[in-house]
């Protein structure tokens, strides 16, 4: 992957294929102590632990389209390249929490790239599911969860693209912000 | 600074388009794969287009969905237009540049844009 924000998107993926309604994405930023890691944490149907020792296996998956799950490993090989690693614990019927962490500084460390598009892309292809947004940098800290948006919209779903396109600046404002905004 | 409280705006406007919607059920379906061969090859800013086309044209009979893999990995990404009295329409290698094309030839005017169909990749 180019950008960890499409990581994210793919491992959020996984998550919505094992039917969660809520999903939490924590992003941290901390350039003292040289780390950007994200979360991903989700009620979804889970997995026992043999499947979870053989997840970061290349030639995992469930899929019935092809034979070789990808998303996992892909992640794995990009967080260790920087001396990283994954970190993954699930259990059947409670859920899944996925942790990847890159050093920040390092040079095969993959930009961010455009996280609020990843971010709007998932809210708005799954207007049903809950999904809560947690971005630190250093101090700062912006958050968001769909839970709120929804009590004020009403009727009117996440899907609609005024909304989205909504949500997309709201997200590059609020990352701007924890960025380089006043504390 | 925006605030929580502009969407209580947005949706006075938004609620117009959703009554629309329901009015009319012969909408048109845009379906993105988004498994991790199309997101590494460039699905999510394909989709990202789309929803601006839309919301820039105001289309209301429009939805944007996502779906897993399709199963054609190496013509990533793919998108999958399901509009009215038409049968379904595969277009492949898509990219935002294509999209707009899309929408206004196919979209708004029922014509097919055959060249970025997977029927002129030779399959
Ligand atoms: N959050 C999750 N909840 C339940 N099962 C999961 C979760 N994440 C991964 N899995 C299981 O692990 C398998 C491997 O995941 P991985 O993302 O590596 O590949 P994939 O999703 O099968 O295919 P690809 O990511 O290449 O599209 C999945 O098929 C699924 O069975
Ligand atoms: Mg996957």
């Amino acid at each position: 992957m180019q950008e960890i924000s499409l990581n994210i998107l793919d491992i959020v993926q996984n998550s919505v294929r094992a039917g969660a309604t809520l999903i939490e994405v924590e992003l941290r930023e901390d350039t003292d102590e040289d780390i950007l890691s994200f979360s991903v944490k989700d009620n979804g149907c889970g997995m026992d632990s043999d499947m979870v020792a053989r997840v970061m296996d290349p030639f995992v998956t469930t899929r019935t389209t092809r034979k070789v799950g990808m998303g996992i490993s892909l992640l794995r090989s990009a967080a260790q390249a920087t001396g990283g690693d994954v970190e993954l614990t699930s259990e059947v019927g409670k859920g899944t929490f996925i942790e990847a962490r890159f050093s920040y500084s390092h040079i095969d460390r993959q930009p961010l790239g455009d996280i609020a598009g990843t971010m709007t892309a998932l809210i708005s292809m799954n207007p049903e599911i809950d999904f809560c947004y947690r971005h630190t940098f250093n101090k700062r800290v912006f958050e968001l969860s769909t839970k709120e948006m929804k009590d004020i919209l009403g009727e009117v779903p996440l899907s609609d693209p005024t909304v989205a396109a909504w949500i997309k600046d709201y997200i590059d404002e609020g990352i701007a912000n924890i960025y380089g905004g006043a504390e | 600074m925006k605030s929580l409280a502009e969407l209580q705006a947005l949706k006075q406007k938004a609620i117009e388009n959703v009554n629309l919607r329901k009015e009319r059920e012969d909408g048109t379906r845009v379906v993105v794969g988004m498994a991790t061969c199309g997101i590494a090859a460039g699905a999510r800013p394909v989709m990202t287009a789309f929803l601006e086309e839309i919301n820039k044209r105001n289309l209301q009979n429009v939805v944007v969905e996502q779906t897993g893999c399709i199963g054609l990995c190496r013509l990533e990404p793919i998108v999958e237009i399901y509009a009215p009295g038409q049968d379904k329409v595969t277009y492949i290698k898509m990219t935002p540049e294509k999209v707009a094309r899309i929408v206004s030839e196919h979209i708004v005017n029922g014509q097919v844009v055959s060249e970025y169909t997977i029927g002129s990749a030779g399959m």
